[in-house]
């Protein structure tokens, strides 16, 4: 007999008080603040056929993604480990709108695996798309969108990094690099392991300005990247200059918009590299190694549903939030419940009523265990004086409870 | 050196700390005890702003990916079992210098009635390197001593770092195959590199010169 019933699967976790309640607070707070910009609400199902989970975005998630065999058609579901497939789905298949489109997001995902730092193997994913729009205004829209976010959830300082998947596709092209020594090199470029980048290059045969860039990429970030690199890229083709020259036009942008936050560059880390097809972002906070939010620009991820167009989003975890946020405890916090005897009086029902419509916590004694209400959190109680029933502060009444 | 963060840097002791300690010394980095008597696990350093933390080599990369330390130093053959996720590494330091090879004893047959069985530290470097050459092996992980195992009949071959290959030849094996030259690595936590952007570039540019100086001079 499996005497540990208790555990949890490694990564699985549940919420409990006040948690939950500070995680559900939150939940409210974010998609009213994106109701409030134009996002639509949808709620994609947890399953799915493997074969539209797996699509665009997705091939990075194959080994991410639960997969079970559905019993009425033999085909592979898969439990979702990114909504964002789905959510481009429901815009180019379902929705056909030619305006454009401004989608929101929050569930459940699981993966297979975690990500290493927090351990989660079902981050509570929230996120934010618009489809229709290409050009720097979409992708400012929703690098606001992700500050707001982070500041709706108490975290004060961050630190945002832009890059352009087009820089590292242009100059693997102009190397004449295969895609077996681009994958490579991309791996490589993900840890800044320059040596190896070095040995790569050379191993591949490639010399003069083309290998000189490539090398140079691995140093392309920081504040000032976007500056060195118009030096250090002069020689690239001109889809690199177009990439570089977006950029540029992004951080005027952000600047009109966000004047008192600090952008910061990496040309050289691409997340999501094979599906995304222009600017990349990604927030981090201090003492986390990974990303606490993240998206970009994939124009074709809905090409496999019929229709691509343009798309910019991002996404995070509402769980990492709530454990990186400051004073979100204080902020949510409830006021405390109102004590009231059991009793079916009319009186006192009335008065339990206009309590709980005005927003106030009421609980109703249960008979047969004698109880302080300070246990329940209670501050206060309804008695009945003359014939009305009125909240009095529980005070030191001990006596009364230990009888 | 000017340092406007703090630092934490994971090193282990041995071959690293013995070779690592003079570069640090030249961005001004020095500990305040002597690391390879002292029991401590946290070492104040001449910098203020600099402690050290001594841990196991395999567990370098670890620290440092969750972010416990700012930066470390790891043996790339300890990269390369870990992964080296979530972290960047972008100074080759050349010390502690080894070759990561294939070795048994000189008339090694390949079993013909099973596969061929490799004792091993290295899991994952041992399985990469055998599967790219087509060749499907039955790996055996071992925690050392791993020179006994073709002697005993535990495996028919090892995978192991060799560095003068006298342990080797006392136990009568000979290198066979090169796997991978290792050297120890400066690895870095990503939200440090980001977050604490100038004071890790001012140390990476210093340690940079004192690995050019060195293999210079």
């Amino acid at each position: 007999m499996n005497e540990e019933r208790w555990l949890l699967p490694a990564g699985i976790e549940e919420v409990l008080p006040p948690q939950a309640r500070i995680v559900e607070s939150l939940r409210r707070e974010l998609l009213d603040l994106y109701a409030g910009w134009g996002y639509e609400l949808v709620i994609p199902p947890f399953i799915d056929y493997l074969e539209s989970l797996l699509t665009g975005t997705g091939q990075d998630l194959d080994l991410q993604t639960f997969k079970l065999t559905d019993q009425l058609t033999g085909r592979l579901l898969g439990v979702r480990a990114d909504m964002t497939p789905q959510v481009a789905r429901i815009d180019a298949h379902h929705l056909r709108r030619d305006t454009p489109t401004r989608l929101c997001y929050l569930g459940t995902v699981l993966h297979t695996r975690t990500d290493g730092f927090a351990g989660t193997r079902s981050p509570l994913q929230i996120g934010a798309e618009i489809y229709g729009h290409a050009g720097i205004e979409s992708d400012a829209e929703i690098l606001r969108l992700i500050l707001l976010t982070l500041r709706t959830a108490g975290i004060g300082e961050s630190y945002l990094d832009l890059g352009h998947v087009g820089i590292f596709r242009g100059l693997a092209r102009q190397a004449g690099l295969d895609d077996a020594q681009e994958h490579a090199l991309f791996d490589a470029l993900q840890r800044k392991a320059v040596p190896e980048i070095e040995t790569l290059i050379a191993d591949f045969g490639v010399s003069g300005a083309p290998a000189e860039m490539l090398i140079a990429l691995a140093e392309l970030n920081g504040s000032d990247a976007l500056t060195r690199a118009q030096v250090v890229l002069r020689a690239a083709d001109r889809p690199v200059r177009e990439a570089l020259d977006y950029l540029h036009r992004l951080a005027d942008e952000l600047s009109r918009w966000l004047p008192e936050v600090s952008i910061h560059y990496d040309l050289a880390e691409l997340r999501g590299y094979r599906y995304k097809t222009g600017v990349v972002f990604a927030a981090f906070v201090p003492g986390w190694g990974l990303e606490i939010a993240r998206g970009g620009r994939y124009d074709d991820i809905g090409r496999v549903f019929g229709r691509a167009r343009p798309a910019v989003g991002f996404s995070t975890d509402l769980k990492s939030l709530l454990s990186h946020g400051q004073g979100l405890e204080q902020r949510y916090q409830a006021t405390a419940p109102v004590y009231a005897p059991w009793s079916a009086e009319p009186a006192l029902r009335e008065a339990v009523d206009r309590l709980r419509e005005s927003g106030r916590c009421v609980i109703n004694a249960l008979p047969g265990l004698t109880q302080d209400p300070r246990q329940l959190g209670c501050q206060q109680r309804l008695v009945e004086r003359d014939g009305r029933w009125e909240l009095e502060t529980i005070g030191n009444i001990d006596n009364e409870w230990e009888a | 050196m000017n340092l406007n963060a703090p630092l934490t840097i994971a090193l282990s002791k041995g071959r690293i700390l013995e070779q690592t300690l003079p570069l640090l010394a030249h961005a001004g980095i020095a500990p305040l005890e002597d690391p390879e008597t002292s029991r401590k696990l946290i070492l104040e350093t001449t910098h203020p702003q600099v402690k050290f933390v001594i841990i196991r080599a395999s567990d370098v990369p670890t620290y440092v990916q969750y972010g416990a330390a700012d930066l470390g130093v790891s043996g790339k053959d300890v990269l390369l079992e870990h992964g080296g996720e979530g972290l960047y590494e972008p100074l080759d330091l050349g010390i502690a210098r080894c070759r990561l090879m294939v070795a048994g004893k000189p008339d090694t047959q390949p079993p013909t009635s099973r596969r061929l069985r490799i004792a091993t530290k290295y899991v994952h470097s041992a399985e990469r390197y055998f599967a790219a050459r087509g060749q499907q092996v039955e790996i055996i992980k071992l925690y050392g001593s791993m020179e006994l195992a073709p002697l005993v009949g535990l495996a028919d071959l090892i995978v192991d770092l060799v560095e003068s290959g006298n342990t080797l030849k006392a136990n009568g094996l000979v290198p066979l195959e090169h796997i991978a030259d290792i050297s120890s690595r400066l690895v870095v936590n990503k939200a440090s590199w980001k977050m604490k952007h100038e004071t890790v570039n001012a140390l990476l540019t210093l340690l940079r010169e004192a690995v050019t100086t060195r293999s210079a001079g």
